[in-house]
């Protein structure tokens, strides 16, 4: 079992000498030390983690059993339709041994001292809690056992648990409701003292398990953030200076003040930071519809400032005028690629472009806040809630332990709330207001000012020798940088694949600095260079006549490992180049690859790629039709995350959405950026995916391994798009280039 | 400013609005119902779908002046339209049984919009699916799971595996 560091000095600070010493066993460990601290002494966590309030059995801040044997496990990370609240608690569940339909799952307030990290972002959630889970659940139980076998005076190991009862050899046996008061009275065992449970006997973990909030999305229930209802709460709309950043000069507040429900209007200027606070204007009335039609009487007076001066077409065109210059930095420069483009036997030379876009989460950005007592009180949907107490801290100048922030579902993440400049403008509104106020963004405010996935612009040129071996690989990349560092997502890696396995190669980066927002959405970088990076493969595959799978596996050569750098994301050390191949054949095998005899129109296409420590593979089989339209017919997608897979029915669900979004993506979405400023509004000109495009059919086949479990949020949509781009290639002869889709034309005869 | 009385979900309800207030923020802000979700505003997304006499009707396009006697039923009331016996309406108990929310946002409107067809179209092909629901936007892009659903629901064979039971 892997381990994760204590911050020890921090651990210190919050646990009193006797316990610590008496926990000092468990340093050495070093693993989630935290989890068995009594902590009556830390302020924050007193009322939630002491071991026997209320009568409860409280060991640690996850698991609270009641003296009726109700079981409640918290669940601590932002729940966004990552099913985060589900899996985790089965990890839980799995090694307490108590029924999954006896538990009820509260979700956590925001609290950095009690659960040590809460953030659902990189999909880390999974490989970060999924060792310390298990030790929770197995702590909890060895508690119990040996609450059990006190009573009973017979050794531990006479006695154990099933079904949320203690069984003893004799056939005694005891609930673990009966059991909460001694418990709550023994000392926490050591890390060496608790046996966890071997995975071959899990009979939970593996299983398919609909979402424990499921009946509650079924029925309507109140989960999301903008469902918050607080008496007396008043709803607010802040407008924005439609160029990024743009400053308020002036505004008719007079008149929005005298409209029916408005309760108020005012400016605020704003911190200077277009991901924090932007400059705007407040609209607070006694119902959302009031704020919204006072909001269509608004004018405001702009100074756009120099943002106002920058357009996407523009840095397109410059780029294109400089792509074949050398590029402002090198990422990467093994061999002598001139040399070898020039002695190759075959070379393709290609420009690949796609545009920035949204993040779109269903659910418009909202918070709802309440200044009362010197404290701010915030609900929000927010998937990094340290970032939006941070802002709050800093923008509003009030003290971290004066911000309490309660988690409420959110509407979909993908990357976008990990910003957090909603939550912050919300509370700088409820400052000025007198009740607990709702901010709501209009789906306008929603894609206009979002932080974007950045575009980018590759430029290569490639070369395999006279046996269709790929010997060169060059490419100019082009991005965009928001204060002299690319966007998030936007910074290329040297060691992108297939930069380490190509002998002559040279990657180089060009930047281009805005005054636009951008930020991490869904598989940052990954979910656009795959694209171009297997397209690019699949050019040179096809130019050296060369079967897809049979070119790709022998680049990926012979070496098990290949060190560097990952692509530049995640923590993971290294490439497994073993595990990659091994995706790759299965998804080839079970896809038929190579043996299906398609008609002129249809086709397969292949693609892998390695992110946030998963090894995926995917293959697509496509039709389009002579007017051009594309259907996916099928996508078969091979997945190595490790040992264990968590929640199957959950797992199985994100790898289709991330499928299904990647061919959304590349199909329809586009932020058009003129002047500073999004032109597009709503859904009528940013289309989306809907049911009819969506793939005929989806296989998932999860291979078993013996490497740590990791997250399935992101790893699952970078291979799409070029699996299905290729596939177009084997179905009309048509390459696509750019994003979206419906810029490349694809009729054929 | 005027008072409106509306049949929401088998009760009489009376609500002080604006004319042209939207029937979604009557049911959101006046009413705490806030199973009908706000997506987009201007009837592209569905997730504010609800029944006006059982037809599926964008909320977020429909002012309460222009509602009159038409009974309303929201997500919340669907449940109780169930065949006598049933906890759940048999989309809604379809939505449990194969999982099909990840972060549920547009389910309301999804099962509203897939109750409506079933109702008139009780064995739906995929293509009546397909067409049916294309109004409705997932942004998690369940679509599968959905389509898997509403056969389930209509007792046709999904070959789904999805969710718990």
């Amino acid at each position: 079992m892997s381990t994760l560091p204590v911050p020890t000095a921090a651990l210190a600070r919050a646990v009193n000498r006797r316990d610590f010493l008496k926990l000092t066993g468990l340093a050495g460990g070093g693993l989630a030390l935290a989890f068995y601290i009594r902590t009556d002494s830390d302020a924050h966590a007193a009322d939630a983690a002491t071991p026997t309030s209320g009568g409860d059995f409280r060991p640690n801040a996850f698991v609270r059993i009641t003296p009726a044997g109700n079981v409640t496990i918290v669940s601590k990370q932002p729940e966004m339709g990552q099913g985060v609240k589900t899996s985790l608690p089965m990890i839980i569940a799995e090694q307490l041994e108590v029924p999954w339909e006896e538990i009820d799952i509260e979700q956590g307030d925001y609290n950095e001292s009690l659960y040590k990290g809460q953030s659902a972002g990189g999909s880390q959630s999974t490989p970060s809690n999924y060792d310390n889970f298990h030790l929770v659940g197995a702590t909890v139980r060895t508690m119990l056992v040996e609450a059990a076998a006190q009573t009973w005076g017979v050794p531990a190991s006479e006695c154990r648990a099933e079904n949320a009862s203690v069984h003893h050899a004799s056939g005694k046996k005891l609930g673990y409701g009966a059991l909460v008061a001694k418990a709550s009275t023994l000392p926490v065992p050591a890390k060496d003292a608790v046996q966890l449970k071997e995975p071959k006997d899990f009979k939970l973990l593996g299983s398919r398990v609909a979402q424990f909030d499921s009946k509650k999305i079924a029925t309507g229930q109140p989960l999301f953030g903008i469902d918050v209802r607080l008496p007396d709460m008043l709803y607010a709309i802040y407008e924005k200076c439609p160029a990024f950043g743009g400053k308020v000069v002036s505004a008719n507040l007079d008149q929005i003040k005298a409209l029916p429900g408005v309760k108020d209007a005012f400016i605020l200027a704003g911190n200077g930071k277009v991901k924090e606070l932007c400059p705007g204007v407040a609209i607070v009335a006694d119902s959302t519809w009031a704020a919204f039609s006072a909001r269509k009487q608004l004018k405001v007076v702009w100074d756009e400032g120099k943002v106002a001066g920058e357009s996407w077409d523009d840095f397109v065109a410059q780029a294109r005028k400089n792509s074949g210059q050398p590029g402002a930095r090198s990422l990467r420069k093994d061999g002598d690629v001139e040399a070898a483009l020039a002695s190759a036997a075959k070379t393709v030379t290609a420009e690949y472009v796609y545009p920035f876009i949204s993040h779109t989460n269903l659910e418009p950005q909202n918070t709802t806040a309440h200044w009362h007592d010197g404290v701010m009180e915030v609900w929000s949907p927010t998937q990094i809630p340290a970032i939006g107490v941070g802002l709050v801290n800093k923008v509003l100048g009030i003290a971290p332990e004066n911000i309490k922030l309660h988690l409420n579902r959110a509407g979909g993440g993908f990357g976008r709330r990990i910003g957090a400049d909603y939550l912050v403008e919300a509370a700088a509104i409820a400052q000025k207001v007198p009740a607990p106020v709702k901010l709501t963004w209009s789906r306008e405010d929603d894609l206009r000012h979002d932080q974007m996935r950045p575009g980018g612009l590759h430029f290569l040129k490639g070369g395999v020798d006279a046996n269709g071996k790929l010997v060169a690989w060059k490419n100019h990349f082009f991005t965009f940088g928001e204060g002299g560092a690319p966007g998030s997502g936007g910074a290329l890696s040297g060691d992108e694949f297939p930069g380490r396995w190509v002998p002559n190669y040279l990657a180089e980066q060009t930047m281009f600095d805005t005054g636009w927002p951008m930020g991490p959405w869904r598989a940052p970088g990954s979910c656009v260079f795959a694209w171009v990076m297997h397209s690019f493969i699949d050019e040179l595959a096809h130019a050296a006549g060369r079967d897809p799978v049979e070119f790709r596996l022998e680049l990926l050569g012979d070496k098990d490992e290949m060190p560097g750098a990952a692509g530049g994301r995640g923590p993971a050390p290294s490439y497994n180049v073993a595990r990659m191949k091994s995706v790759l054949q299965l998804a080839a095998e079970k896809s038929g690859w190579g043996k299906t005899k398609f008609a002129k129109g249809s086709g397969a296409g292949v693609a892998f790629h390695f992110s946030h420590r998963g090894y995926f593979a995917q293959v697509a089989e496509v039709t389009v039709a002579k007017d051009g339209q594309l259907k996916v017919d099928r996508v078969v997608c091979a997945a190595d995350i490790g040992a264990q897979i968590v929640n199957l029915s959950g797992a199985e669900n994100q790898v289709e959405g991330s499928i299904v979004d990647a061919l959304g993506t590349m199909m329809f979405q586009e932020l058009r950026i003129e002047r500073g400023r999004v032109v597009n509004g709503n859904f009528t000109d940013y289309p989306m995916i809907r049911m009819p495009d969506a793939p005929a059919k989806i296989e998932t086949h999860f291979l078993r391994t013996k490497y740590p479990t990791t997250g399935l949020g992101e790893p699952a949509l970078p291979p799409l798009a070029p699996a299905v781009c290729n596939a177009i290639f084997a179905a009309t002869g048509k390459r696509v280039r750019q994003f979206p889709l419906s810029r490349t034309d694809l009729r054929w005869t | 400013m005027p008072k409106y009385s509306l049949t929401v979900n088998g009760q009489s309800r009376s609500v002080d609005a604006a004319p042209d207030t939207p029937l979604l923020w009557v049911l959101r802000d006046n009413l705490e119902l806030v199973g009908t979700k706000f997506g987009c505003g201007v009837g592209q997304c569905g997730a504010c779908t609800v029944h006006l006499n059982g037809e599926p009707t964008r909320a977020c396009m429909t002012p309460v002046s222009t509602i009159g006697r038409r009974a309303v039923t929201t997500i919340e009331g669907l449940a109780a339209t169930a065949p006598k016996g049933a906890e759940l309406h048999p989309v809604q108990q379809a939505w449990c049984d194969l999982d099909v929310a990840q972060c549920g946002y547009c389910q309301a409107g999804q099962i509203m919009t897939a109750a409506a067809l079933l109702k008139n179209n009780p064995q739906p092909s995929d293509d009546d699916i397909d067409g049916a629901m294309a109004g409705n936007l997932c942004r998690c892009a369940t679509y599968l799971r959905i389509r898997a659903g509403i056969k389930l629901a209509a007792g046709l064979a999904t070959g789904a595996k999805g969710g718990a039971k």
